[in-house]
């Protein structure tokens, strides 16, 4: 449907434009490869959201929404505007928020992803008999016919890569989603950009989360919900009790600054006890964590974890993949275990395992897990005889 | 690259359909002729003393005449020229407001809550700045109700708004009962006729009003142009001040080639309305009866007869209006709703809400307002495309379409 040319097409495209330069690409190269797209701006927050998280230049304002209907039309794409804002709040920030409150600190775009781009949109593309969402994200997918799946890999740059936030994705999700631009580098990228006249070439990338525009999450979390200002006990790892925070919500582990504790060395955030509502500090040393625990997994690469499997794992976004062995535990949650001491593993973040440039799957941190503190050993895990994992051990929760 | 307005819809040899003629309609030739003059070697300013400017001046007062004729005015002192309907709406609102001589007593303003935004929006302003405003409500219909009206209009009232035709369901109003209710107590009546004028007879004398809107894209005009028709000793205050033109009431230089466009449009139009409402009550009709058979879960909104020979409007529940717009876009047929989706903010029709719907129905809504150049052909082809949208967009457990198979993708 839908040719200019009349010529049959390879499938018809939502293609979710924030204005930026990497969605505007996305378009241009799945129009260029006969596609039939259609650009699509989300309205994701309400005009009331607390003031100063509309970033003028940041996602899906109206300047946003200027520049992708121009890309659009540059391209000779229909473009129309959804708002999405009523369940962008009640999917994305309203966890955002409660999560902090819960003294965990969360990562909302992973979220996003999985209830609204490849969520909600999807179910608008369908209904505009679209066969893909695609959007601008540097990562790969693609069907594994070996392994009869839909998979994700890593895109080709390093520096940008955001496969990250793809853990959480279903097979019936990743059957739909076109990521055009992860076969590139961002530094292409701009250069096809600026060759095709999309005039979004020059624009910087956005660096914050889209409904904080100015970074301050603490900012936003209290206006958002101000029963987060609750102030309450610093206890420090003995259990002595040296100061009080602000509330819990605006602390995130292995957090330095703003604990206004004196002393001889720097604390930090060792762990957040939401049910005492108290933070637990300590020295730099104690931020640090050779185990984990994940709830809430999805696997992508594989249908499930039968036995341990070394991986690569990213207890961040921000962060290189660091080696590790996972392991099932029952319940389906799934231990990690790291060869070398991991800094601030932090609850409510998302834990993603790799296999070399393969995602196998990923969850949310649960807990750090205090074990017999020597590194895993990749060797024993592939060896089947590795007993004991983390279950039999008293499961403390540092401090 | 490809341009971005296809009129080539999305198959082979299937131009695109038209169906948006409340939002605005094409240019008819005859009047762009009319124009075309005045944008090229008749450029002069009608308020110069030279030969180029009363040449215009000719044209502009020749205009002027023909519309209060068309209108049925008692003279061409009547007429004000616009940029349009919401100029004349605002004009004809505040104007009233800010005249001088207004009684200080006279501070009520009532206006039925199916207004178009440029009076609503008006009137808020205007009691933000100390008017006493007041809705009048309509019924399931959009009809205005006359005896709440009544109660309404006090003789502390100023001026009373209804439009004569509403842009969203059609709805066709009393006017000349409207007048009757506001003169009672010594208050002026205006109506914005911008949807009517074409499809219903519009005559200043005989729907009783003091102040009237029109503009004349609505008509096969040019946009850019309008006109607000104000009875005799009616004291405006302008909106616009400078060079005194339009009688002080309206300054800047005028829009000549509008101007003229426009009362060329107007007067086309009224020679041909009869047969046009005939025309498009046929098409309408056509339209109405192909959703209501094929769409069995359609609802018209509005009332049946008295109605816009032009417009029809229905809620599809359990749908949304900015779904349908889209596939139809998709489809090449263009039509409208009452939410604004351009820029994302979707807020559901007033009008359907004033008029009862739920915010779910009102969401649910699709207006398709028919123009002289449609024929039965589009409309039976709308109707299936429609029916087909609505199929699968309602498809219970839907498989949703274009399901990858085990290949994957290429």
């Amino acid at each position: 449907m839908n040719g200019n040319k009349g010529e049959k097409k390879k499938g018809r495209v939502v293609v979710a434009m924030s204005g930026g330069v990497d969605s505007a690409v996305a378009a241009a190269l799945l129009v260029e490869a006969g596609y039939d797209c259609i650009g699509i701006t989300m309205q994701l927050w309400a005009s009331d959201l607390p003031a100063g998280n509309r970033g003028e230049s940041g996602c899906c304002s109206l300047t946003a929404v200027e520049d992708a209907r121009r890309v659009a039309t540059r391209l000779g794409i229909p473009y129309y505007v959804v708002n999405f804002a009523e369940r962008f709040e009640a999917e994305v920030i309203d966890s955002f928020v409660a999560e902090y409150l819960a003294g965990r600190t969360p990562n909302p775009c992973i979220v996003c992803n999985e209830q609204i781009k490849f969520g909600i949109l999807w179910q608008k593309a369908a209904d505009l008999a679209a066969d893909y969402v695609a959007t601008g994200h540097y990562a790969q997918v693609g069907y594994d016919s070996g392994r009869g799946r839909y998979v994700v890999q890593r895109g080709v740059d390093p520096q940008k890569d955001q496969s990250y936030t793809f853990h959480g994705l279903t097979q019936e999700q990743l059957a739909h989603v076109l990521t055009p631009v992860g076969a590139y580098q961002k530094t292409e990228i701009r250069q096809i950009a600026h060759d095709l006249g999309l005039g979004v070439a020059a624009k910087p990338d956005s660096q914050e989360i889209c409904f904080v525009a100015d970074n301050d999450y603490a900012r936003f979390v209290q206006e958002y919900a101000p029963e987060s200002r609750r102030p309450g006990p610093i206890f420090d790892l003995e259990g002595k009790r040296i100061g009080e925070h602000k509330g819990i919500a605006f602390y995130t582990v292995g957090q330095r600054k703003g604990l206004g504790v004196t002393g001889p060395a720097p604390r930090y955030v060792v762990s957040i006890d939401a049910a005492r509502n108290a933070l637990i500090v300590g020295p730099s040393e104690a931020v640090q964590g050779m185990r984990l625990i994940a709830h809430r997994v999805n696997w992508v690469a594989i249908s499930d974890l039968a036995g341990p499997r070394p991986v690569t794992a990213k207890i961040r976004y921000n962060i290189a993949p660091q080696a590790a062995v996972v392991e099932p535990l029952p319940d389906g949650r799934v231990l990690t275990r790291f060869e070398a001491p991991q800094r601030a593993i932090t609850p409510g973040q998302s834990v993603v395992w790799y296999e070399g440039d393969l995602l196998l799957g990923g969850g949310r941190i649960e807990r750090e897990e205090s074990g017999p503190r020597e590194p895993a050993n990749p060797a024993e895990a592939s060896a089947a005889g590795l007993a004991g994992g983390g279950l039999g051990e008293a499961v403390a929760v540092r401090g | 690259m490809a341009g971005f307005w296809r009129r080539q819809g999305p198959g082979v040899n299937q131009p695109a359909i038209y169906l948006d003629h409340a939002a605005t309609t094409p240019l008819d030739p005859a009047v762009f002729d009319t124009m075309r003059p005045f944008l090229a070697d008749r450029f002069g300013n009608p308020s110069s003393i030279h030969a180029w400017g009363r040449e215009c001046r000719r044209a502009v007062d020749a205009a002027r005449d023909q519309v209060a004729a068309a209108l049925n005015a008692a003279s061409s002192a009547e007429i004000i020229f616009t940029s349009g309907g919401s100029e004349a709406d605002n004009l004809a609102l505040k104007g009233l407001a800010w005249a001088p001589g207004r009684e200080e007593r006279r501070n009520r303003i009532v206006v039925s809550h199916i207004e178009h935004h440029a009076v609503l929006d008006t009137a808020t302003f205007l009691a933000e700045h100390g008017f006493d405003v007041v809705l009048s409500p309509v019924d399931g219909t959009g009809l205005v109700d006359l005896e709440r009206l009544s109660e309404l209009v006090t003789d502390r009232t100023l001026v009373v708004s209804v439009m004569h035709g509403n842009n969203e369901v059609g709805t066709l109003q009393e006017i000349p009962a409207v007048a009757e209710i506001a003169h009672r107590v010594g208050a002026l009546a205006h109506t914005d006729a911008v949807q009517t004028v074409g499809q219903a007879p519009v005559d200043a004398a005989a729907l009783g009003c003091d102040l009237l809107a029109l503009s004349a894209h609505k008509f096969y005009g040019p946009k850019g142009a309008g006109c607000l028709y104000v009875r005799r000793g009616v004291r405006l205050a302008p909106l616009v001040h400078g060079g005194g033109q339009e009688r002080e009431r309206r300054a800047g230089t005028e829009h000549v080639a509008g101007i003229v466009g426009l009362a060329r449009a107007l007067e086309l139009a009224l020679a041909r309305r009869e047969a046009d409402a005939i025309y498009l009550t046929t098409l309408r009709d056509r339209l109405i009866a192909g959703v209501e058979a094929q769409i069995p879960l359609a609802r018209l909104n509005g009332h049946r007869t008295r109605r816009l020979p032009n417009n029809a409007n229905f809620a599809f529940p359990g749908l949304t209006g900015e779904s349908l717009l889209m596939n139809l876009d998709l489809a090449g047929i263009a039509a409208s709703s009452g939410s604004a989706c351009t820029s994302g903010s979707l807020e559901a029709s007033h009008v359907l809400l004033a008029m009862g719907l739920s915010r779910d129905l009102a969401y649910s809504s699709l207006r398709l307002s028919l123009g002289r150049e449609n024929t039965p052909d589009e409309i039976d082809r709308t109707v299936a495309v429609l029916a087909e949208i609505v199929g699968r967009l309602t498809k219970p457990g839907l498989v949703r379409p274009g399901v990858v198979g085990e290949e994957g993708r290429q």
